[in-house]
């Protein structure tokens, strides 16, 4: 008998995610053993200290990644590479700014603070793992710490008859696809011999596989999973009726963190095992890419509830985010992953402003409740104006970038089609955000009194006196502080990066270069 | 005796089909659940036989590691029921159709 070989661990690339799932852990004894609820700043607290002590962390990470190159660890398992160290950036800051937008949140509808906070953390971690996985088995384990967590933070609104739905079809449409994922892993094995990406690269690039069939059949599977994951078409049923049930923060925690790990380890199995078999899967993604941006576009435009909206939106820009899955070079990835960044933040702050809007209950979310809110709430409508605008992709914002890096790559790979009718949809999709806009600022709230021959000045003089006393304060929910610190947080990133985005993008290109 | 491993690898796509037919056709969530199992199990069996025609025990430990992760997945699944379970009494899939669009 051999003796068993126990393979080297890393502890330093496993650190952030040690530190959010230990800390998620220990916050869950706390909160257990506590005779009390535990106080709502305490667990805030412990969640944006993780938060930043995992970013931390990461930018050491990146640190030791700049002068000694990327590493792997545990027998392959997890890698340390540009890839993995951008996750947990974004991730890191995803926690962070989710944290500071529950706060409030939590307390307003009286749910158990400490719950939300363990399960966010715990679902961060998952994502991180995916990011760093190397082998199939471990982005699985990845892919279901995160999707788990998730279900039961969708779910966390047990007074909304939409939250349990909306996590109920989240669970089995999850669970299906999870199925099918593993389902795609079992094949792809039986067919490289190996779960692990860079033994199944090796294997692929040297030797013709005598199971074509297998094979294909197993990156097929895989490639819906994923789509499941990131709401690509015709995967993405789930992801509106979801988007809708869940509590607001938990929305845009899932459409910052799910998309990430999603993506990332989308762009690290094709790139890593199944690059030598572009040829065959590329056509599939093209059309699932176009497919996404297109059903996206247009159903976001047909939508009256703004969460649902903004669902499709997020499908819309999901297609974009696989255009550079769909390349596969260096450049597809560093835009990929610099939308991904920047979408995190405007999602977040997006949902945190939706999350006020929602009202005492969070159940306001019809676009007819945003009549004019520029009058009442001047602050509140130009700052989801903004926010929506850089969705957009509006010049001097991070949005723009974001869709011109990963247009940008796909024409240079060739795919001038592709690109050109992406910039459609992303038009299309620029109707859907100015609706909410026009409806923002050009519309009046209370209905202008009857015209009783009384003249337009007193008309207007009576507007003026109704809107002291607007019809919807009793529902008006204060910014408090911490959504608005995270508010504001976005919205510096969103722009400060538009305008000077040297040392994001300069970020992003390292990252994708970076690659093991 | 032997039986070709082919064998296995039929029976296991047989079931998953199944599994996958079942949760698309059914209406009650618990059968659904059943259906997910029943698609894990047979990428389970598919596991196994790879990895005993491949002669590498990287197959079956995979295994352990997916059914972990199937009884997480239930107690999630069983606690989402129960809280709709509390409201309407029966768990059909039909009658959960509040938000369309």
């Amino acid at each position: 008998m051999n003796p068993i070989t126990v393979p080297s661990i890393s502890y330093f690339t496993m650190a952030p995610m040690l530190v959010l799932f230990v800390g998620s852990v220990l916050l869950m004894a706390a909160a257990s053993l506590l005779r009390h609820r535990l106080p709502e700043v305490v667990s805030t607290a412990t969640s944006v200290l993780l938060g930043l002590g995992a970013l931390v962390v990461s930018i050491l990470q990146w640190d030791h990644l700049i002068r000694h190159g990327s590493s792997s660890t545990v027998a392959g398992a997890l890698v340390l590479d540009g890839f993995s160290v951008f996750v947990n950036i974004t991730v890191s800051c995803a926690v962070i700014l989710t944290a500071l937008v529950a706060h409030d949140y939590l307390a307003r509808l009286k749910f158990d603070s400490a719950e939300f906070h363990i399960l966010a953390l715990l679902s961060a971690s998952g994502a991180l793992i995916m990011g760093a996985a190397n082998d199939l088995v471990v982005v699985f384990l990845g892919l279901e710490i995160l999707s788990i967590a998730l279900y039961v933070l969708v779910a966390l609104n047990r007074k909304n008859e939409k939250s349990a739905e909306g996590a109920l079809k989240y669970f089995v449409l999850g669970g299906f696809s999870s199925a099918v994922f593993v389902y795609g892993i079992a094949l792809t094995y039986g067919a490289t011999g190996s779960t692990n990406l860079a033994k199944m690269g090796t294997y692929l690039s040297a030797n013709v596989v005598h199971r074509p069939g297998l094979l294909l059949a197993g990156i097929g599977l895989l490639a819906v999973g994923f789509c499941f994951k990131i709401a690509a078409v015709p995967f993405h049923m789930w992801t509106p009726d979801v988007y809708e049930g869940a509590p607001t923060p938990v929305t845009g925690f899932m459409a910052a963190v799910a998309k990430v790990g999603g993506f990332v380890a989308f762009l690290r199995v094709f790139e890593t095992a199944f690059s030598t078999q572009q040829s065959t899967w590329a056509p599939l993604l093209y059309t699932v890419a176009l497919l996404t941006t297109f059903i996206g576009a247009t159903s976001a435009i047909a939508q009256h509830n703004v969460k649902r909206m903004l669902a499709y939106s997020s499908i819309n820009h999901a297609g974009f985010i696989l255009l550079g899955v769909v390349v596969l070079t260096k450049a597809g990835f560093a835009g990929s992953l610099y939308y991904l960044f920047t979408y995190s933040v405007m999602a977040i702050g997006t949902f945190a402003l939706l999350g006020v809007l929602g009202g005492a209950r969070d159940e306001d979310h019809d676009l007819t409740s945003y009549r004019g809110l520029a009058k009442r709430r001047p602050g509140v409508a130009l700052s989801l104006a903004l926010l929506l605008l850089a969705q957009a992709g509006m010049p001097f914002t991070t949005g723009f970038l974001a869709k011109f890096g990963v247009i940008e790559a796909t024409v240079a790979h060739g795919e001038i089609p592709l690109a050109l009718l992406a910039m459609v949809s992303a038009t299309i999709s620029a109707v859907a955000y100015l609706r909410v806009g026009i409806v923002m600022y050009a519309t009046h709230d209370v209905p202008t009194p009857v015209s009783d021959g009384s003249s337009f000045k007193d008309r207007a003089e009576g507007s003026l006196l109704l809107e002291v006393e607007p019809v919807a304060t009793t529902h008006e929910v204060p910014v408090a502080p911490t959504t608005g610190l995270a508010i504001g947080i976005c919205l510096a990133v969103t722009f400060y990066f538009g305008i000077a985005p040297g040392a994001l993008l300069d970020f992003a290109r390292q990252a994708a270069q970076l690659l093991r | 005796m032997s039986v070709n491993p082919s064998w296995f690898l039929i029976l296991s796509a047989l079931l998953f089909s199944i599994g996958a037919f079942g949760l698309l056709i059914r209406r009650n969530v618990l059968v659904m659940f059943m259906c997910v199992e029943l698609m894990l199990n047979a990428a389970n069996l598919s596991f196994v036989t790879f990895s005993r025609m491949l002669g590498d025990i990287g197959g079956q430990a995979t295994v352990f590691f997916v059914l972990v992760v199937a009884a997480a997945e239930v107690v999630v699944g069983l606690g989402l029921v129960v809280a709709i379970f509390r409201r309407r009494h029966h768990a059909v899939v039909d009658d959960l159709s509040s938000m369309k669009g």
